[in-house]
């Protein structure tokens, strides 16, 4: 007998004028494994946080057990039996495990009989579910794998009925995977319900009974996992939106100009993100790099700009080394040696949002001539500059005065475009460079780029838009959990078969 | 709760000079509370005030000098600031400050007198830059919080400056903690002397050639902060460190400098009380200024354009504020710490708290004048 | 027998001198816990000086002098907390103003009422708290070793002294033995974590605060009605930073920041007797240098020359709950 357990009926959400949830209708039932697949942006993340009270809907309603509830806070869904594991986890690095599970359900102000009650009944809970954790141990010691399994047993220990495993794998070893899998079954086995986020189609087609597509905020398909394959869900996820498919000539491709050979890179909590991977870059050639967000893409680009240490391997730019595991030049040296980078967090890194257009628009370059002849910024020739820039690159309000905070995404991201080519740089490392710019905005930074390729530059594209990656690459690697999984020239390749890859499905 | 308000939209005359006029009326009101509390008139000292501080032209000269006072420890703290530092320690930096000018205006004094000037200058930005390059190395090395290491160093600054005036260089032939007194060739000109040039009679008062050190000092900070390289790489680093790392600026060099200079800006202090007015170092010549700095600094929001009036406002309060409590015994010059603090507390920490309705007031208007 | 009575005294005095310093640094160990910066130690330490002098002579009563001073403390930390909780200010910023304003409010009153530079009235026997002698303290003293610890060091000290150790277990034990403490650490840590468990975070932060003002006020009504019988102008004389530099070197754990302030307080009972003291070698010290050591060492603390020390994570930051 199949019932719901969880229904989410009409929900919107949107945040300013991003319009995260339209719309949504799902159904989840009790007992099953129920997997929520879509690419980055589709809204899963932001749905199921609706769902653990973290944000409150705009609209619609959700039943538990088919009653209504009103979700105001986390407390409010742990006591209507659903428990998160967030992507991020939720816990404190020095306490222990026991200490982390307790909190806020201490149930005593002194901590005394229910202590001990606590711990023996984490204990039963750990053996019924073979979850092997030691209860005194402290979490900065443990393993992401650990961690992972902690976070299930906290939601058990509060009573969960409901789990929603928010990108569970992303940080974990195949062991690890096969492990948390054995334990998911053995939830179900005993009636509890699972969601399943996730961008990686076998782990939705090993684990899961039913499975719903998201895309762009919508839900845009929903079927048991039984009627379909990896194929038609792949079609799904990526879908057939808009091509904005530029035109371009053959690429005239050069020499190779930039390398990097079995590079390890670790991120800040130590976990390695980039795990051996080899790529070349021709001048004139834009190589473009393709997969979901959390797969090593942002170390491999913070390596290979001059900003984060690597862990083996080296890396060269015009055959001379610039990185190995004792050393690497920082991004001025970078800069002088022809090499420039438009990080992926434009905000966070690229700008100084405080500071004024014109004063972004020589961020890195501001102690070169003519920008400052000895230590004295050149005003005159700074406004020119940027004036010229911005009308070049149309960047509106065309005002250098206006501080940076005040333009919309799309023209920050021009100001920060501007700034990188204007020097022609020979190598070009580049990030999501159409994150939240909008259509008009995306086509110029497109042809800008294929300028520079033509020009003869080397051009590493970063980029969660399989669009993007498709209508601007001459070649396309596929980054999947550390590794390069697929190496395809752009000729023939579809949608599909990179939607395949990202998802981990060689 | 208001209305969000688009930030955009707002006038920068709105956001930088009706919401700090807000909060610093605020501020006022609460002292006004305060002197009511210590059994004074608040409008009866509003009054004094204004006598005091521009009533009389002395007056009005006493006014000035507390100013500069205030014009170079306000730009010492806002240079720091800039860089998101919080330099407490301007009180000991001046105080070292002295040390320099007192070796420039003594053991140099053989020199031609504005030879002797500009080492004296150069002695107090060295001597004070100096006091503030140890809290300055811990934070960027060993991350030890500048605010706490400045304000030891104000205490060790006051231990040493003590032993030094009463035990190595003191005039012995006084009675006082205080340094043999400085040729009088090398006294700073007083505005009473220049009054005599100009053919107008004006009693004495500290006012004298400082005012125009704190004037140049100003322009000095101005053109360092907004027109350098070395400016823009210390805003950067204030601003966000990452992006700064990412432009390839280093946020230890500019935490360095950009303290050191804070330092310097604060040793200044003392060429206008020992060249200017004390002619020695006397025991405790920065008295309170460092502080007053702070506030005069948040309030004009760290540029020499607003620091100028606040440290006017502040001079106006200290003298105005002598002639207070002179005539109204309950009131020491204490108070005006308080009314500081208070300044501090509107003008920094709650500085947004009626920011948003201030803002979407002013938007609403602007709005309906434009339809209407 | 010299050395026994220098050293008694000598410890007797650390007892004494460490006192307000504990209670700082207890203070300041459940704010910053919490993950809420708190310079106004020392402006706060003073206001409670002033206000239990105050109200001790006015009430003839130094318990209601206490409890005077308690009130005023907690609103100050709930001032701090409303400028840096819940309007997200600068929590450096607030601090130092508290302390600007409460260093020129306590004297400015204390002159306006009292006369005098800011010194309030001498409180009588009966307004101020008085040493406590152990029973039998003379008796015991001549029994060798027992009596020197039980009469000299241990008997003899203000009702403040004996509070402060006993309230470093207290705060042990709240703070690592009870569910309260438990989600004020977290707080301090991993905000995210707590609010995902549907604790209200800033309301931990708040009652957190408001035992730092009931902590402080203790330190500051130690030293205008206890060791001293007045309040006299910035008689805090950095104390506040002290126990602040104490908790840092301690790791903001009761146990070692309790060692840190005994360590100071030795320091500075040590510089009261090394004073016009030859030494051998050196000779004499000059008075002022010596009494810039605590000053100097708390420096060499911050500097980390006895290891680096990590506060609470979240501290300083803003708790914002949309992502």
């Amino acid at each position: 007998m199949v019932s719901p357990i969880l229904e989410l009926k009409n929900i919107n959400k949107s945040f300013g004028h991003v319009h995260a949830n339209k719309n949504i209708n799902l159904t989840i039932n009790k007992g099953t494994i129920h997997g929520i697949i879509g690419e980055n942006g589709a809204g899963k993340s932001t749905l199921m946080s609706i769902v653990y009270g973290l944000y409150q809907a705009d609209s619609g309603k959700i039943l538990v057990n088919e009653k209504e509830i009103k979700l105001r806070s986390p407390r409010d869904s742990i006591e209507n039996g659903i428990g998160m594991v967030h992507q991020h986890f939720m816990l404190v690095e020095n306490f222990t495990v026991l200490e982390n599970i307790i909190l806020g359900f201490e149930g005593e102000l002194i901590f005394g009989k229910n202590l001990d009650k606590a711990k023996s009944d984490l204990k039963k809970l750990c053996e019924s579910y073979k979850l092997n954790i030691d209860l005194d141990s402290v979490i900065s010691d443990l393993s992401v794998g650990i961690r992972q399994r902690i976070e299930i047993l906290k939601s058990l220990y509060r009573g969960a009925e409901v789990f929603i495993l928010d990108e569970p794998t992303g940080v974990l070893t195949p062991q690890e995977v096969d492990e948390l899998f054995k334990i998911l079954r053995s939830l179900k086995e005993e009636g509890k319900t699972i969601v399943l986020i996730t961008h990686k189609l076998n782990e939705i087609m090993d684990l899961t009974s039913e499975v719903s597509v998201m895309r762009q905020g919508e839900v845009v398909g929903h079927t048991n996992t039984s009627n379909t394959d990896k194929e038609k869900l792949a079609e799904m996820m990526v879908g057939r939106s808009v091509l904005l498919r530029i035109n371009k000539s053959e690429a005239k491709k050069g020499d190779v100009v930039f390398s990097v050979r079995d590079l390890v890179v670790k991120d800040d909590l130590n976990v390695t993100r980039v795990k051996k991977i080899s790529l070349d870059i021709h001048a004139g050639e834009i190589l473009g790099l393709a997969g979901v967000t959390g797969n090593g893409q942002t170390e491999l680009l913070e390596a290979l700009s001059g900003i984060r240490k690597v862990e083996s391997g080296e890396i060269y730019l015009f055959d001379e080394k610039i990185s190995d595991q004792d050393n690497y030049l920082n991004p001025r040296d970078l800069k002088e040696k022809g090499l420039a980078h438009i990080p992926e967090d434009r905000q966070r890194m690229g700008l100084v949002t405080e500071f004024k257009a014109h004063e972004n628009l020589i961020f890195g370059y501001h102690h070169q001539e003519p920008y400052s002849k000895s230590s004295i910024l050149q005003e005159k020739e700074i406004m020119s500059f940027s004036k010229k820039v911005m009308e070049e690159y149309d960047v509106r309000p065309t005002s250098p005065n206006l501080i940076t905070s005040n333009f919309s995404g799309g023209n920050q991201q021009k100001i920060i475009l501007s700034r990188e080519l204007n020097e022609n740089p020979k190598v070009l490392l580049i990030g999501q460079p159409t994150r939240g710019v909008d259509i008009g905005a995306i086509e110029f930074i497109h042809q800008r780029l294929i300028d520079m390729r033509d020009k003869g530059a080397a051009i590493l594209l970063v980029s969660v838009e399989l669009e993007e990656v498709l209508s601007l690459s001459d070649r396309i690697v596929v980054m999947f959990d550390g590794n390069i999984v697929g190496e395809k020239i752009n000729k023939d390749v579809t949608d599909r078969d990179l939607g395949l890859l990202m998802a981990g499905v060689a | 709760m208001s209305s969000v308000v688009d930030k955009s939209k707002v006038p920068w005359w709105v956001s930088n000079l009706i919401v700090p006029i807000v909060n610093l009326i605020l501020a006022l009101l609460v002292s006004a509370l305060f002197i009511f509390i210590a059994g004074e008139n608040p409008i009866e000292a509003v009054k004094l005030i204004i006598y005091g501080s521009f009533g009389y032209i002395e007056g009005f000269a006493y006014t000035l000098y507390y100013t500069t006072n205030f014009i170079f420890t306000g730009l010492a703290f806002a240079v720091a600031f800039h860089c998101r530092l919080f330099n407490i320690g301007g009180e000991g930096q001046a105080y070292i400050g002295g040390l320099g000018v007192y070796f420039a205006a003594i053991h140099f004094s053989f020199l031609p007198v504005p030879i002797v000037w500009i080492l004296a200058i150069a002695g107090a930005i060295v001597f004070g830059g100096a006091w503030a390059f140890i809290p300055a190395y811990l934070q960027a090395k060993r991350g030890s919080h500048v605010v706490i290491t400045t304000i030891m160093f104000n205490f060790i600054a006051s231990s040493l400056m003590i032993y030094l005036l009463v035990d190595v260089i003191r005039d012995t032939n006084q009675m006082g903690p205080h340094t043999i007194a400085v040729a009088k060739e090398l006294w700073f000109p007083t505005f009473k002397e220049f009054g005599e040039l100009i053919g107008i009679k004006v009693r004495y008062s500290p006012l004298n050639l400082s005012f125009l050190l704190a004037i140049a000092a100003s322009v000095f900070v101005w053109f360092l902060v907004w027109r350098t390289k070395w400016g823009y790489e210390m805003r950067a680093v204030g601003h966000n460190t990452q992006a700064a790392i990412y432009a390839g600026i280093s946020p230890y060099k500019n935490i360095i400098i950009a303290m050191v200079i804070s330092g310097g800006l604060a040793g200044l202090l003392a060429i206008n009380e020992v060249l200017g007015v004390h002619h020695k170092i006397v025991s405790g010549f920065p008295a309170g200024y460092g502080f007053t700095g702070i506030a005069v600094a948040l309030m004009g929001r760290n540029h020499p354009i607003g620091i100028f009036p606040a440290a006017l406002l502040f001079g106006i309060l200290y003298q105005g504020g002598s002639e207070v409590t002179f005539d109204m015994p309950n009131i020491s010059r204490y108070m005006f710490v308080a009314v500081q603090g208070v300044i501090i507390l509107f003008s920094g920490a709650l500085e947004n708290l009626f920011r948003p309705q201030v803002e979407s007031f002013f938007v609403n208007k602007l709005n309906i004048r434009k339809k209407g | 027998m010299e050395i026994f009575a220098d050293l008694a005294s000598l410890l007797n005095s650390t007892l004494r001198i460490s006192t307000p310093l504990i209670f700082a640094a207890m203070a300041g160990l459940f704010a910053e816990r919490s993950g809420v910066i708190d310079f106004s130690l020392e402006g706060k330490m003073l206001t409670a000086a002033f206000v239990a002098a105050v109200g001790s002579y006015y009430f003839g009563s130094p318990w209601l002098g206490l409890i005077l001073a308690i009130i005023a403390c907690v609103s100050l930390s709930m001032l701090h907390g409303f400028a840096s909780v819940t309007h997200k200010g600068d929590q450096v910023v607030s601090c130092v103003a508290i302390n600007i304003l409460m260093i020129g409010l306590t004297t400015a009153l204390a002159a306006a009422w009292f006369g005098q530079a800011g010194l309030t009235p001498t409180l009588t026997d009966e307004q101020r708290f008085l040493e406590i002698t152990f029973p039998f303290a003379d008796a015991i003293r001549s029994i060798p070793i027992i009596g020197f610890i039980y009469s000299d060091i241990l008997s003899g000290h203000y009702i403040f002294v004996y509070l402060a150790y006993i309230s470093v277990p207290i705060v042990f034990w709240i703070v690592f033995k009870t569910s309260f403490g438990l989600r004020l650490r977290a707080v301090g840590e991993n905000p995210s974590a707590v609010d995902s468990a549907g604790i209200n975070v800033f309301a931990m932060r708040y009652k957190a605060l408001m035992i730092n003002g009931v902590l402080i006020a203790f330190a500051g009504a130690h030293l205008s009605t206890a060791v001293n019988a007045n309040f006299f102008r910035e008689m805090s004389a950095g104390r506040g930073y002290l126990a602040l530099a104490a908790l840092i070197f301690g790791k903001w754990h009761p146990k070692t920041a309790l060692i840190a302030c005994l360590l100071f307080g030795f320091t500075d009972a040590l510089q009261i007797r090394l004073q016009g003291v030859e030494l051998p070698a050196i000779g004499t010290i000059p008075v002022q240098l010596i009494q810039a050591i605590p000053y100097v060492l708390t420096v060499v603390l911050l500097a980390g020359f006895v290891g680096k020390a990590i506060g609470p994570r979240a501290i300083g930051q803003p708790y914002i709950k949309e992502r």
